[in-house]
């Protein structure tokens, strides 16, 4: 028996473009109050072009319910539990999306003075100062956009730090059950990337670590806990390794919603890390952004941060731009700063006990999960884990489900779907991530419709198979999208006259 | 729920953890607070960042109306609260609105493609000429001097790890424009892309098919990048670049202190395999209606890692759909009316202004001040709450005493004329 949901209609829509027609506006300008102007005399007739082909046509209303109506096409968190693992999607506070519209921090222009810029510039010290708290970390630059852009500007900091030191050095190391995107970023950064095997713990394993470290080793990158949602127990250990050999320890912090309060970075030999505001510290994920991926640092490479440096000079704040060992800029302006509003206004709603205790409840809740699940599902490493857990289709495997047909089956539940197939080195992965937001009876609802997901498996495998049954659209063909992709809108091309 | 999972306390959760990576003080951060007591926190912090504040600040961010409508649409939770639609079936709402994305980025930019978005323009400047090093198999990247200079900077940072060499040609003293005879002498047969912005960073429309024409004679790729969007409602489309890469903040996304904005590259249907980021298509689910799904992922760094077209994962979704609700509000006759209105206001304002350069301008224009300098100027200005233009000696010393001024449609008339006199 499905509880938690029942279909109710939804309206359907055609594209924007199929409901246009000639004229109709969605806008109204004020009045021009100077004289008009004649763009082909002002510009020239060749710097003017024609209309725009195809552009929509369309009214307030028909803007506001077209996108509604899409609207409703989606699930997200405002409707129930969204257990992606690594995402971490928690609760997105409203009051956060308040403050970062009050008028002078949304309407703040990056080139105005200092002087009128004080507001945002306190919140930028305030947020940086709270994640140095939080990391342990020296130094911070809140300029990169996203985890993974903080990841290159990381990257780069070590080989700027390298090179100064004589040689940029050639590799860096990868675990097997890294996120694609540090690998990707190594490579972008310059590096060969060696992929580094995980232990059967599914910890990094510290003896093919030792044989692989040399003196062409620039950085690892490890994240911590790592994909299966584990502490790698031996950081400290394959810290003294790589630093051994004068190699860096790169931390992916997508995770640090395990340690907020418990542990920090910065007293487990990382030398840089990025943090994803928008998991960890609660700025929403929009549908796939934005994001903001701050990069924190120990001493030694604060000299290469990007410029500008936010600096106090004579009680005033600004920018410092001379900084002649940086990496330079990684990003125009100072970084996305609504993203930071929202973040700060998060830490100080929580302040320091309360992020500690969202630390604690994330970690009860997988933990909670995993006791509840284990009985039905694979669990292919044992290790106590930490604010994720993952377990493998293997046994649904057998009768022919795979961890994307079970994710399917959650939809007709009411779930969002955990991250399949992450991380690679445990194949069939269902990756669990609940988050400090859920309450006991949505984990209960949770872990009561994957038991009964299971039990289908034996008993009706094809119901799994062929779902999701209750979605206004039916199993994609992603395949077919991939074969002959078609990208954009285009008019159908005018009937043929019946011959 | 701890005796589930056989913990006497919470504590008990964290005991597999080595004692020596624990922290073992609570964190030094003050205790949480109220809702109210936060926002009258950033109350006064927005209060002391330039409230009521007349700007005629440009230079890649951009002061434009936005529609109530485009925060009613991205505050509903279910585009708001949702994550990267990789489970298609429960997000066809924000797949279609991508897919729309793109459409309408195609149809004004004249390219066969575009993707779901980049991080902003600056980071989809260097993302594109990594895209044409791709397609092209040569190393060097050309820029105009006349590029933003953050962008240039930023593409400076991405390339110089990499080996790709950055060279820059430079801009006709009297036009502003870039300086053809330049390009062409420092066009190689290595170069492997051309970036050119127009309107450039002083504004001024560049001779986009001239500079195409010297571009592919070397067998390069021309990227196009833009930094005020609304100039496409009546510029001619760059149709003949091979790849655009621009910012949308002006479309409805509000200044924001420089962030969070939207970037996004289009590009010939041939560079399509090059392309970074998300792409949304359509195709069908199993009862054969239409529908979408993120594409092409081969590209993508979770499944080809290291060898994919780049590292972007998370990028600014919901300030694209911003741009999107405005596209669609703005439509085929509203965006001509808009960059109409800009055009107007910033040449009431140029013409009582002396200007550096001669050449033709959308809403940004070089003003070159006589008798006093800019910091005079622009402390005479904040005086009368105007912030004035950019001073540009720190970007360009030989431009020093210059200011790039912009005038939108928010520009109001008395506030140009009482500029224009403290000018005077
Ligand atoms: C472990 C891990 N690393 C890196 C990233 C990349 O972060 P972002 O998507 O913000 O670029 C993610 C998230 O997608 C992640 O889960």
């Amino acid at each position: 028996m499905i509880d938690k949901v029942r279909s109710h209609p939804t309206q359907n829509e055609p594209l924007l473009f199929e409901i246009s027609s000639p004229g109709k506006v969605g806008y109204q300008l004020p009045a021009l109050d100077v004289p008009p102007v004649d763009p082909e005399g002002t510009l020239g007739a060749r710097n003017v072009r024609a209309e725009i082909e195809g552009f929509p046509e369309v009214s307030e209303v028909e803007v506001i319910r077209h996108f509604t109506r899409l609207s409703s096409w989606n699930y997200a968190i405002d409707l129930g539990m969204y257990p992606l693992g690594s995402c971490t999607m928690k609760y997105n506070p409203r009051l956060n999306e308040m403050v970062a519209r009050l008028e002078g921090l949304a309407w703040g222009h990056p080139y105005q003075p200092e002087t009128l810029s004080q507001g945002a510039l306190e919140i930028i010290a305030a947020l940086e100062g709270a994640l140095r708290e939080v990391t342990g970390m020296d130094a911070v630059t809140l300029q990169p956009a996203a985890g993974a852009h903080g990841e290159l500007t990381g990257i780069l900091l070590v080989r700027a730090l390298l090179e100064s030191r004589g040689n940029p050095r050639r590799k860096v190391l990868v675990p097997d059950s890294a996120h694609g995107t540090n690998p990707a970023t190594a490579a972008m950064a310059g590096y060969t990337v060696q992929p580094i095997g995980s232990g059967p713990d599914g910890r990094v394993d510290l003896a093919a670590l030792a044989s692989l470290v040399d003196e062409e080793t620039a950085a690892l990158m490890v994240t911590n806990p790592n994909t299966l949602g584990v502490f790698e127990n031996g950081i400290l250990q394959a810290a003294e390794i790589l630093h051994a050999k004068g190699a860096l320890v790169y931390m992916d912090g997508a995770n640090m919603n395990a340690l907020v309060g418990i542990a920090r970075p910065g007293d487990f030999g990382v030398d840089v890390m990025h943090l994803n505001l928008h998991k960890t510290f609660s700025t929403p994920h929009g549908g796939g952004g934005p994001g903001c991926g701050p990069v924190c640092v120990k001493q030694h490479l604060e000299p290469f941060l990007p410029t500008p440096r936010l600096r106090r000079n004579a009680g005033q704040w600004g920018w410092d731009y001379d900084r002649p060992q940086s990496i330079g800029r990684v990003r125009a302006f100072y970084g996305n700063f609504g993203v930071m509003v929202r973040a700060l206004a998060y830490i100080m709603a929580h302040g320091g006990p309360g992020l500690r205790n969202a630390t604690i409840d994330a970690v009860l809740n997988a933990n909670y999960l995993r006791k509840r699940l284990e009985p039905f599902f694979d669990l292919p490493y044992q290790a106590p884990n930490m604010h994720e857990v993952v377990f493998s289709d293997a046994r649904q495997a057998q009768r022919g489900v795979r961890t994307g047909d079970i994710a399917k089956r959650l939809i007709d539940y009411g779930f969002h779907p955990y991250t399949v197939s992450f991380p690679l080195i445990v194949h069939g992965a269902m990756m669990i991530e609940p988050t400090e937001t859920e309450s006991k009876q949505e984990l209960d609802l949770f872990a009561d419709a994957l038991i009964a997901i299971a039990r289908e498996v034996e008993t009706d495998p094809e119901l799994v198979k062929s779902a999701p049954h209750s979605t206004r659209t039916s199993r994609v063909d992603e395949v077919a999208a991939a074969r002959k992709p078609v990208l954009r809108w285009r008019p159908a091309p005018p009937r043929q006259a019946a011959d | 729920m701890l005796e589930v999972c056989g913990a006497g306390a919470a504590e008990d959760l964290f005991s597999h953890l080595p004692p020596d990576v624990r922290l073992q003080r609570p964190l030094d951060l003050p205790p949480g607070q109220s809702e109210y007591s936060i926002a009258a926190q950033f109350r006064e912090w927005a209060d002391r960042t330039a409230s009521g504040y007349a700007s005629f600040l440009g230079a890649g961010v951009y002061a434009h109306f936005r529609p109530v409508v485009v925060d009613t649409i991205v505050s509903r939770g279910e585009f708001l609260t949702s994550y990267t639609p990789y489970q298609a079936e429960i997000s066809q709402g924000t797949l279609t609105a991508i897919f729309e994305f793109q459409s309408m980025i195609c149809q004004l930019t004249g390219m066969d493609v575009a993707n779901a978005s980049m991080y902003d323009g600056s980071t989809a400047a260097p993302e594109a000429a990594m895209m044409a090093v791709r397609a092209t198999g040569k190393s060097r990247v050309l820029t105009a001097r006349a590029v933003h200079p953050e962008y240039r900077e930023v593409l400076h940072t991405y390339a110089r790890y990499q080996g790709l060499p950055v060279a820059e040609f430079g801009y006709d003293p009297d036009t502003g424009l870039a300086d053809l005879a330049d390009l062409e002498a420092k066009l190689d047969g290595d170069t492997a892309a051309v970036l050119l912005q127009s309107p450039n960073f002083f504004g001024g429309i560049e001779e986009v098919r001239a500079i195409a024409e010297l571009t592919h004679a070397r067998g390069a790729l021309l990227v196009f990048l833009f930094t005020e969007a609304v100039s496409l409602g009546l510029l001619r489309p760059p149709a003949e670049a091979d790849i655009v890469a621009g910012e949308l903040q002006s479309f409805a996304i509000s200044p924001s202190y420089g962030g969070p904005f939207a970037g996004v590259i289009a590009a010939k249907e041939k560079f399509l395999r090059q392309m970074p980021g998300r792409l949304a298509g359509e195709t069908k689910d199993a009862a054969g209606r239409r529908a979408f799904c993120l594409t092409l992922s081969t590209r993508e760094q979770h499944i080809r890692r290291e060898k994919a077209t780049s590292n972007i994962c998370t990028n600014q979704a919901l300030v694209a759909l911003m741009a999107t609700v405005f596209m669609s509000l703005y439509g085929k006759q509203g965006l001509r009316e808009l960059a109409t209105q800009n055009l107007a206001k910033a040449h009431y304002l140029a013409a009582k202004l002396p200007l550096r350069f001669q050449a033709p301008f959308f809403n940004e224009f070089v003003a070159q001040p006589r008798g006093a300098s800019p910091e005079v100027i622009s402390a005479r200005l904040l005086e009368r709450k105007i912030i004035g233009g950019l001073p540009l000696g720190r970007f360009y010393p030989e431009l020093d005493g210059c200011l790039l001024l912009c005038a939108t449609e928010m520009a109001r008339r008395e506030q140009m004329d009482s500029l224009a006199e403290v000018f005077a």
